[in-house]
């Protein structure tokens, strides 16, 4: 029976609470995402799973104005970096398409958002990041 | 460190050839190279051929095609830099003393429209996080808010390349074009314009290293190849060319192409002030700028001061992509970097007509792009 997908399996937590999954050095600390099994700062092996702040500052944003490859949803649709308190800059979709709605530093927060519906009519859904009690 | 100069070049034209094959391309370039150095079958040891889309033995096709076989044959592939990575390892084996004389060339037919790149997962590609130009614009926007640089200086930048491109014959794009009509044409990820990004495209290079050694009769116009360094990315950056899905909030983890000029100059023995002409990286408007502050062309933040400057148009004190660049060429990944240095060669060797930069003795290449790869090679007369 269809139902809904993520886009890929272990990126993210859906449900009331969402969560991007990652992982956290113990050795230096840096978290990273997604879910890494050896640090790409310090190599070190290792890293344990750490789901990640919900919540952040846009750090950059732009809209893809022409579906690319591969890509089967809706355009134009935004796509930017937000910064987490964890100290890191993640790459994401975005609810916002049009760039002139969006501010440097504007509050963000994590939502699971529809893609668009595969052969065997499920909904695949990815993570995206919206304004901070943006419908 | 050097003992490697440049003795013969070959150039397809960048552009949209229907019905010529990636090989009839290579075997045009190869021919032109190995006339210009005078080297016959025999007379090199090594062939590298950049390649990243032309598929399994590029190299060994357009060297059959013309019954010159028998050396080792190796297709480099490194993106956009592969030319440059080729270059490398040419010329590290020539100094090494395993050759005298390696050909290296470059052969590319991209599909057409926005890069598909098996570099990215496929989920990636559905979830709408691996259009080329989104990344680009986000470097672009970045570089707005570190070094002032906006919508005008990006049209300003494609304006000095399409001139400088419309008198060379083997650009795709041989027309000037203003700021309105760049700024006119319509918006591929906000703030870039589709004039604002290179095609890619299709085309060759091909250079002949040999070692130097004192000659009874030089050619006039020898180059030298004094330094060819090919990096990858350190991680941190979360817009690096190694597109990760992130990356940290430090911003002082140096890039691909500082870790590559940087290695060069050493290499060469010189500076960013012994510059007269550069061809660097102008996949899109705002990555020419980025290359300014990154190969160390003007200070962190300075680009579109420099650019409005005039200093990197021809005429000005250190002209960047008088060949029109890839915004007036287009992009065949393998082949981009050695069409750099093909055009430098003839900068150096003073061939280049209205373009010509007057009295040019060094120069410096620079591509970067997937992997993270960054090449830069430095030439001098």
């Amino acid at each position: 029976m269809p139902g809904r997908v993520a886009v890929r399996a272990g990126l993210f937590a859906d449900g009331d609470t969402p969560a991007l999954l990652g992982s956290r050095c113990a050795s230096c600390g840096a978290h990273h995402f997604p879910c890494h099994d050896t640090c790409p700062y310090c190599a070190a092996d290792g890293p344990v799973p750490a789901e990640l702040t919900g919540a952040g500052s846009l750090w950059a944003w732009t809209a893809v104005t022409a579906a690319p490859p591969g890509y089967q949803g809706p355009v134009p649709y935004g796509v930017g970096v937000v910064e987490l308190p964890e100290g890191i800059r993640v790459i994401t979709h975005l609810t916002v398409s049009d760039p002139a709605a969006l501010t440097l530093g504007q509050a963000m927060e994590l939502r699971v958002v529809p893609l668009h519906t595969d052969a065997e009519g499920n909904e695949v859904v990815t993570y995206s990041f919206a304004p901070v009690g943006a419908p | 460190m050097s003992g490697v100069v440049i003795t013969g070049v070959g150039m397809h034209p960048f552009g949209r050839f229907d019905g010529v094959s990636t090989t009839d391309m290579g075997v045009h370039t190869v021919r032109a190279a190995l006339r210009e150095a005078g080297v016959a079958k025999g007379g090199f040891q090594a062939a590298f051929c950049g390649t990243a889309y032309g598929g399994v033995a590029t190299g060994h096709k357009v060297l059959s095609r013309l019954g010159l076989t028998g050396m080792p044959i190796v297709d480099v592939e490194a993106g956009c830099a592969s030319g440059g990575a080729a270059l490398m390892l040419a010329a590290g084996a020539i100094r090494a003393g395993q050759y005298d004389t390696v050909l290296v060339f470059g052969v590319e037919k991209m599909p057409k429209g926005i890069i598909r790149s098996s570099f990215f997962e496929p989920w990636q590609e559905e979830a709408g996080l691996a259009a080329t130009p989104s990344f680009f614009a986000l470097r672009a926007q970045r570089l707005a808010v570190s070094s002032g640089v906006t919508k005008e200086h990006l049209a300003q930048v494609v304006v000095k390349n399409r001139r400088h491109g419309a008198s060379n014959t083997d650009a795709m794009f041989q027309k000037e074009i203003s700021a309105e009509e760049v700024l006119a044409s319509r918006v591929v990820c906000e703030p870039l314009h589709l004039f604002m990004l290179c095609s890619p495209n299709e085309g060759a290079a091909a250079v002949v290293l040999t070692r130097d050694a004192p000659r009874a009769d030089p050619a006039p116009a020898r180059v030298t190849l004094a330094g060819a360094v090919l990096r990858s990315h350190l991680p941190g950056s979360v817009l690096s060319e190694s597109t990760p899905l992130s990356g940290l909030t430090e911003d002082d983890v140096p890039s691909a192409t500082t870790l590559a000029a940087t290695a060069a100059f050493e290499e060469a023995d010189l500076g960013p002030q012994d510059l007269d002409v550069v061809e660097c990286q102008d996949t899109d408007a705002a990555r020419e700028l980025l290359s300014y502050e990154e190969i160390g062309l003007c200070d962190p933040g300075a680009s579109a001061d420099l650019l409005v400057s005039g200093a990197t148009g021809l005429g000005g004190r250190l002209p960047v992509n008088p060949s029109g660049g890839l915004l007036s060429k287009g992009e065949p990944l393998g082949a981009s970097a050695l069409g750099q240095v093909v055009e430098l060669v003839r900068q150096l060797r003073g061939e280049c007509g209205p373009r010509q930069v007057e009295g040019a003795r060094v120069a410096l290449s620079h591509t970067v792009g997937r992997g993270a790869n960054a090449g830069v090679v430095i030439l001098t007369r």
